[in-house]
């Protein structure tokens, strides 16, 4: 039963009436902490939401009696108070009992403001978590403690942590149904630490409540003498905030708009997204690359000395210097990169599925561009993490792909700064917000990173070796032949003093890729690094051979691009899946048919064959000797 | 109030307001700000100068006048229209003007012509396609999940099932054709932000927020200032002079007073937090049609 008339625990009414000018000052210095709330209606979210706002004194006292009044009428707790309809804004939510859309809440306390996004817990409302979650410092997970870790709990772990939020809060929720056992709690935390891990949250606080009752909400809970660490409000009142680490990244601005009131003035606004900035540093404009100095920070209330992440400003350069909106000024010594190309994690917000190749309006920072996505190298499953084959993404499916983009942007990765890294897409006929994306890295090299220039250059290095270098791609199902073949091949090309380096799957990953797993993400990396060392090696001059199963087209299309025209040859060893099972040499198909084995290409993960393949070789009408033979007939007349 | 560790929670919410404005001149091609003449739309203006100084803000004031405002927002309206260097736009609905629509004889009437309808054909005259209002998400439910940039079709009328994924920091403002916006910089402030900011940043709001002594009627509960000689007294009613003040400004005759002592802004400012009533209470409007009365209004169009 919750006791309307408990006095709340946040009562600085004393203060107030007492000294209001002294509480003003500490209100005035206090920061804030924007976080986001995890969980469904039946975990209990809006009723803690609700708890939150009444013991810190945010709800008044009509609201109050509307409430109970409410509460009576459409309420689910009988004749107490259903804090949930507090929350519960639009009118056919309250109907449905659901919330829908993202709300955001406020409440102070003591020592900071808050800022709540309160989003529904369903898959089907992927895209507003993934709202709440982009502006969220923190993330408040729920569980039922009667029920456990959920696979709702995974996904909600799973999408704080894809945008980026460092601070996860494990909040067991109801410990009033479950007698407050310690042992409930226990299990539930160490089951939450095993899959956490898993995906890369590397710590969370895990706090045993009761929302209801209001165990753990703002002080020690007496009904859980076995919890000595801090309780909800004490914790999101000391937890550390992004904006420090935010500050001690390079300088970046964005510039939103040219400030030119009058032929002597030019100034430069936008929204500090990292770093520091005073007068007298030396700036450089991207995607130009040209460089001045800061030569003013002007204000309303005057010039600054210093302007830091998180401020808005209007920054004046001592040259006149082109520089426009969607430009960034960054630090002149540590420039962000720009590029066209690029690996993003894609989250599908619209009704109407993705469509690879189409043109849409992509818009980062303050820049505006024409994108084009590739089809999804995978798509994951966001209860199981799985990484899951897909040719498009539809409605709330989250990805991850290649794009393309008209010109080129300014950027850092996502992982190191949200301003610079988040993006949306926009339709062009409809004008809707249809994805949000996060950029990993650029598949092509940045405009404006320069090439240290060396004297012996690759032409020489080839020259020396007295051949024309070249990548010769294998690829094929497992079993197909790859290795068997390349070996033959690179034998015969050495009897014919030709220089070459094999790079084969197996013996990579023990060295170079020993931290990546089979997983589809750890598969691309794999790739893409042997596609990096590939590249270092035919600028030594070497024929490179590779011997990986690179199931997806889209991974040997990015490879195929880091190289010079003609310099990628993509052998298709064409062997039937029935005939590589067959042989299966290690064993493999026997144990992914029998379920041991996930994500075997062939089984349930595809192999795109190649469409246009320089080399074909059909396994099943000729000798891997024959095989070897023909290809180096090929490739040297 | 700089701090040389971390932001204050005022600076944050200036700086994303601040960034909001500046979105929406870059992108928007007729900007205006709707300028009520209340406190908040006072802190919305003031936020506007700050974000394009040294240049006055790139957009007029509109003021959709039901002519029944208090005659001191009157004005610190046209003085603050000066001071700032901006154009000033008052628009009345002609209709109403011409069958006197006013708040004794036309009840929620006078609210739906003046109000809403004049703001829909204000912004068709002069075909601004962003207007800035000084909501915040504090103020009532569907405020809550009413989004940054606030999509109208044609014919104003919001969607609330159907509104854009708003992400980060960034604002996608492409319209279809015969769509607007409504831009709301100041949705995260609370009331309690509004006027400490208003303190720390010598904001001038309407003295009627300030106690004094003004002369009165009690109707229907609520206290009611007599503006003007226009105010019809009933039968029996005598204005009293009570010490009275207001925490929020709209027609006189709609509008209801406290009884207050609180004459500097410290003490407006306990007494707000002291209270144990939301500030919209003083309001009529929202008391229409139950619990649902602002979602309801707003998809008709009211701001």
């Amino acid at each position: 039963m919750t006791d309307v008339t408990d006095e709340p625990i946040y009562k600085t009414d004393a203060l107030i009436a007492e000294d209001i000018d002294r509480y003003l000052d500490v209100h005035q210095h206090k920061s804030m902490l924007r976080f986001i709330t995890c969980g469904s209606v039946d975990d209990g979210k809006s009723t803690l939401i609700g708890r939150l706002l009444y013991d810190s004194k945010m709800i008044f006292e009509d609201q109050l009696a509307a409430l109970e009044a409410d509460s009576k009428r459409v309420g689910t707790q009988g004749q107490e108070i259903d804090f949930a309809l507090l929350v519960d804004g639009l009118a056919a939510e309250r109907e449905q009992g659901i919330t829908i859309d993202v709300a955001y809440r406020f409440f102070t306390t003591e020592k900071r403001k808050f800022i709540v996004a309160d989003t529904p817990g369903h898959e089907q409302y992927t895209r507003n978590m993934v709202t709440g979650a982009s502006t969220a410092d923190l993330a408040v997970i729920l569980v039922d403690a009667r029920k456990g870790i959920l696979t709702q709990t995974r996904r909600h772990s799973y999408l704080c942590h894809l945008l980026g939020i460092r601070n996860i809060v494990l909040a067991v929720n109801k410990m009033d149904l479950v007698g407050y056992d310690q042992a409930v709690f226990n299990r539930i935390v160490m089951t939450y630490r095993a899959f956490a891990s898993e995906i890369g949250i590397t710590h969370f606080l895990a706090i045993p409540i009761s929302g209801f009752k209001g165990d753990n909400i703002t002080g020690p809970s007496d009904n859980t003498p076995w919890y000595k660490g801090p309780s909800l409000i004490e914790h999101l009142e000391t937890v550390e905030v992004d904006q420090a680490a935010d500050r001690a990244r390079p300088f970046r601005m964005p510039v939103q708009w040219v400030n030119r009131p009058n032929l002597d003035f030019r100034g430069f606004s936008g929204l500090i997204a990292t770093g520091t900035v005073k007068p007298g540093d030396a700036i450089r404009v991207l995607p130009s690359g040209k460089t001045s100095t800061i030569s003013r920070i002007v204000t309303l209330d005057g010039d600054l000395d210093e302007a830091v992440a998180g401020q808005s400003v209007t920054l004046c350069f001592a040259d006149e210097i082109d520089c426009s909106r969607g430009d960034v000024i960054a630090i002149a010594d540590s420039p962000p990169q720009a590029a066209d190309q690029f690996e993003a994690t894609i989250v599908w917000m619209a009704d109407e599925e993705m469509l690879p190749g189409r043109s849409y309006w992509l818009k980062i920072g303050t820049q505006t561009v024409s994108a084009s996505v590739q089809a999804p190298k995978y798509q994951v499953n966001v209860n199981t993490m799985e990484h899951l084959a897909a040719k498009t993404l539809d409605l709330n499916a989250i990805g991850v792909a290649n794009l393309s983009t008209d010109k080129p942007v300014v950027f850092e990765p996502y992982a190191d700064n949200r301003a610079l890294g988040g993006f949306i897409l926009i339709d062009k006929i409809s004008n809707a917000t249809v994805a949000a994306g996060m950029l990993h890295f650029s598949l092509r090299r940045a405009q404006n990173v320069h090439w240290q220039p060396t004297d012996i250059g690759r032409e020489h290095h080839a020259a020396l070796k007295n051949q024309q270098p070249a990548v010769l791609w294998f690829t094929g199902l497992s079993g197909a032949g790859k290795s068997t073949i390349a070996n033959l091949v690179e034998k015969k090309l050495a009897r014919m003093n030709r220089h070459t380096f094999l790079l084969d799957g197996d013996n990579v990953r023990h060295g170079l890729n020993r931290d990546l797993g089979f997983t589809d993400a750890d598969r691309v990396e794999n790739i893409r690094r042997v596609g990096e060392v590939a590249k270092l090696m035919t600028d030594a001059g070497l024929i490179v051979i590779t011997a990986f199963i690179s199931p997806f087209r889209s991974e040997r299309d990015m490879v195929r691009q880091m190289m010079r025209p003609g310099e990628f040859v993509e052998i298709f060893i064409d062997t039937p899946l029935a005939e590589a099972e067959a042989r299966d040499v290690k064993g493999l198909y026997k144990k992914a048919r029998a379920g041991e084995l996930k994500n075997f290409t062939g089984i349930d993960s595809p192999y795109e064959a190649p469409e246009n393949p320089e080399i074909r070789i059909d396994t099943t009408g000729m000798s891997a000797e024959e095989a070897a033979e023909a290809i180096v007939a090929r490739l040297i007349p | 109030m700089a701090d040389a560790k971390t932001l204050t929670h005022l600076e944050r919410l200036e700086a994303e307001s601040i960034h909001i404005m500046r979105e929406v001149v870059a992108e928007a091609e007729r900007p205006v700000m709707l300028y009520s003449v209340g406190k908040d739309s006072a802190v919305m203006l003031h936020l506007a100068r700050k974000a394009f100084y040294p240049s006055p803000p790139p957009f007029p004031l509109l003021h959709v006048d039901t002519t029944w405002k208090f005659r001191a927002m009157y004005e610190l309206r046209d003085r603050m229209a000066k001071e700032s260097g901006m154009e000033l736009l008052v628009y009345h609905n002609p209709e109403a003007q011409e069958r006197g629509i006013n708040p004794f004889d036309h009840g929620a009437l006078h609210t739906d012509m003046w109000k809403t309808e004049g703001l829909k054909q204000a912004l068709d005259l002069y075909g601004f396609d962003a207007a800035f209002g000084g909501a915040r998400r504090d103020e009532e439910k569907s405020r809550a999940k009413e989004r940054i940039f606030s999509f109208r079709t044609a014919s104003h009328s919001w969607d609330p099932k159907n509104q854009r994924p708003e992400l980060w920091n960034l604002y996608n403002a492409k319209k279809n054709k015969g769509e607007s916006i409504r831009v709301f910089p100041i949705s995260n402030w609370t009331e309690l932000d509004i006027w400490q900011y208003i303190q720390l940043n010598d904001v001038p709001i309407v003295p009627l927020y300030f106690a004094e002594e003004r002369p009165t009627v009690e109707r229907d509960g609520m206290l009611l200032m007599v503006d003007d000689e226009r105010f019809p007294l009933k039968p029996g009613e005598e204005p009293v002079m009570r010490s009275i003040r207001f925490r929020t400004l709209g027609c006189y005759p709609l509008t209801g007073a406290v009884e207050s002592k609180a004459s500097t802004l410290s003490e407006v400012i306990q007494e707000t937090l002291l209270t144990t009533t939301s500030e919209r209470q003083g309001r009529a409007i929202d008391k229409d049609a139950g619990g649902a009365g602002m979602e309801k209004k707003k998809q008709e169009g009211y701001f």
